[in-house]
């Protein structure tokens, strides 16, 4: 039993990290029809200027309410990085998808290389919270504590992007942006501001997710965000591309699959059936769990 | 009559007219048929180029016919076939897709494992390989065909993944991890083994190349070619004719992932063995680098965008840890010293400033052509153009 929960409790640490990955993914992909390649790059930008903050920033540090400081540091340089990518390099090139890809291609091979040429290629130790470190007791299984402050986070930022999606009229531009882009065009809002935003937005949670992923695996190099990534796509596809629910869904279904079967099965082989269920999910519903509409 | 008008309209490039040929002035003739014989002439001076004991400082490290230079030069000429054969998928069908590494570490793997671990001869094994290879490409494709555009693209790559977990968790203990399989060269050939024998897998090399360039040519000049071409440019219209889109998708995508798959045998002899980074998203990522740097859906962009990109991978290490970067500053010299950074950069611009890559060159410079024959010729004041001076 003990078992049992734990892995559930890990496997959904692990969700919430596919989760703040792909909402922003699939938001970006939704709105904007880009399929942003540079999103790995977001989280580790998230990531090491969280790990440099809490070394250089005054006020912030490994500990207490610098920590807290240092993760806001890293989400605001995630959610700027995001938007500077969209007004300098997505902008130019609007509705020339497959330029759009190959230029976020580009950035996540040069991005991740500045990354390597700056701060090495080794990963570096990530400063945590003592409490993070700890175990927490729950039915009987000891959870790491640090697991359980990611599927907090996702939680909040779910309830966040659905508050912000339902009730505000950015939100509501961005809804009906997703379903019809051109409609919304032609009744004379203009949509490239919400895609600024959806790049900022997307950019904050890939950040915070590097921040935590960082808490979470206790140390933090360039290229975890590329190898997050490729399940992070295939959340958004099992998901729907655009739908944050189906996002929420979908890594729900993919951690926990991919926790207890490498658990009970061999190493490695959780991933390969994540792999499967997205195939078997293509075949039988090409739309993905949720089809095409933000909030549903 | 009419197929001997084709080849020559087919042999000519097309900035050419096709009646150039038969026109009677004799210069023109004669270059025309320079133009149509130059890829042999560069295969022969490719071929012969072991013979030769010239050292390119700067460009290469020790002559030419040394074992290191050829190496390199061998590593090129597989990249150049390997990305003309991704070319067909992404440059001629307009098939976006992300998967195509697994193919190649399928070659790589395949022949390392026959020939390591079941002890069969090169041949077969090599043969063997192939045609797994291509069946695992027919399979996969049959599945991820089903989607298009985007969807096609993340199918892919996520295929592309298992393959990538599969090699690296080493099930069976085939595949050596993280760590690798080298060959086991006590079976092989002599004439392929040792430092020495580096120049039989650069000729091996160089007709791969040959290979994959004359089976592209062939398939996008016969009709099934032109079918790919307007599946790149209009689908619904080609279904609309009443082709069925799917098949000849399929049919690239195998051939396509054949292709991929005899290159990745020869890397494994030209590398000796086999190492999980063949089997990376990042090899995908960098051959669409090399299609689209050097020119998609062209005969020689590709491969010489993929020649071009490996030679500077390898080469930018060597320049990033000279004594000219590291006297740059820090700002500098540490992102210069990381080829990916340099290679990425520059295929950024690329997709903003040169969209036709490499290929496009020559069509691009080709208003400035009179102004440089202008300046190459001050002497005859009479032939010069009264604009021009």
């Amino acid at each position: 039993m003990s078992t049992i929960v734990l892995l559930t409790l890990t496997g959904l640490g692990l969700a919430a990290l596919y989760f703040l990955v792909a909402s922003g993914l699939s938001l970006v992909f939704g709105l904007a029809d880009v399929l942003n390649f540079a999103h790995g790059l977001f989280l580790s930008v998230g990531a090491y200027a969280t790990w440099w903050a809490a070394g250089n920033l005054p006020g912030a540090g490994p500990s207490g309410f610098g920590f807290v400081l240092a993760v806001a540091f890293g989400v605001a340089a995630g959610a700027v990085v995001g938007m500077a990518v969209e007004l300098v390099m997505i902008r130019p090139l609007y509705s020339r998808t497959i330029e759009q890809v190959l230029v976020t291609v580009g950035l996540s091979l040069a991005g991740v290389a500045l990354l390597q040429a700056t701060w090495g290629a080794d990963p570096r130790p990530f400063p945590r919270p003592d409490w993070t470190q700890r175990v927490t007791s729950v039915l009987g299984a000891k959870v790491p504590n640090s697991g359980i402050l990611l599927i907090l986070a996702a939680a909040l930022v779910l309830a966040a992007l659905l508050g912000f999606l339902r009730y505000t009229r950015y939100g509501l531009v961005i809804r009906a942006g997703v379903e019809n882009r051109e409609m919304v065009t032609a009744l004379g809002i203009d949509v490239r501001k919400a895609f600024t935003l959806v790049f900022a937005i997307g950019g904050a949670a890939a950040a915070l997710a590097g921040a935590l992923g960082g808490v979470y695996f206790g140390s933090v190099s360039p290229s975890q965000g590329g190898s997050l990534l490729i399940f992070a796509f295939i959340v958004v596809v099992i998901g729907g591309m655009g739908s944050v629910v189906g996002s929420a869904y979908a890594a729900v279904a993919v951690g926990l699959l991919q926790q207890f079967v490498n658990y009970y099965g061999t190493s490695g082989a959780g991933d390969i059936c994540v792999v499967a269920l997205l195939a078997i999910v293509l075949l039988l519903r090409p739309q993905g769990i949720a089809g095409r509409a933000a909030t549903t | 009559m009419t197929t001997g008008v084709k080849t020559a309209a087919a042999a000519n490039p097309p900035a050419v007219p096709p009646t150039a040929s038969s026109a009677p002035a004799p210069r023109r003739n004669w270059r025309s048929a320079l133009r149509a014989w130059s890829p042999l002439l560069v295969l022969l001076v490719f071929a012969v180029l072991p013979y030769s004991t010239v050292s390119v400082p700067g460009v290469f490290d020790g002559p030419l016919n040394g074992p290191g230079t050829l190496q390199l030069l061998a590593i090129c000429l597989v990249f150049g076939g390997l990305a003309a054969g991704y070319d067909l998928l992404f440059g001629r069908t307009g098939m976006l897709s992300f998967g195509h590494a697994l193919y190649f570490a399928a070659g790589v793997y395949g022949t390392d494992i026959l020939v390591t671990k079941a002890g069969l001869p090169l041949w077969q094994a090599a043969l063997l390989t192939l045609v797994g290879g291509t069946i695992l490409a027919g399979l996969l494709g049959a599945i991820a065909l089903r989607t298009a555009g985007i969807a096609f693209a993340m199918v892919t790559l996520a295929f592309a993944q298992v393959g990538a977990i599969l090699v690296a968790r080493d099930f069976g203990g085939l595949t050596g991890g993280e760590e690798g399989l080298s060959l086991d060269v006590s079976g092989l050939p002599a004439m392929l083994v040792g430092v020495g024998n580096t120049v039989n897998l650069y000729w091996l090399a160089l007709a791969y190349l040959a290979l994959v360039v004359f089976v592209v040519h062939r398939v996008a000049g016969s009709p099934t070619g032109r079918v790919l071409a307007g599946l790149r440019d209009d689908e619904r219209r080609i279904g609309v004719l009443g082709l069925d889109p799917y098949r000849f998708k399929l049919l690239a995508f195998t051939l396509a992932g054949g292709l991929a798959t005899a290159g990745g045998s020869i890397y494994c002899l030209l590398v000796g063995g086999a190492s999980p980074h063949v089997t990376s998203s990042e090899l995908t990522l960098s051959l669409l680098v090399m299609v689209v740097l050097g020119g998609p859906g062209t005969r020689w962009g590709p491969v010489l965008g993929g020649m071009l990109y490996m030679y500077l991978d390898h080469r930018l290490t060597a320049f990033g840890t000279s004594s000219a970067v590291d006297s740059l500053p820090g700002v500098l010299s540490g992102p210069l010293s990381q080829p990916l950074f340099v290679l990425g950069t520059v295929f950024i611009l690329a997709v903003y400033f040169f969209p036709g890559g490499l290929a496009s060159l020559s069509t691009r410079l080709t208003p400035l052509r009179p102004l440089l024959r202008s300046l190459l010729r001050p002497t005859h004041p009479t032939r010069r153009p009264p604009a021009g001076g």
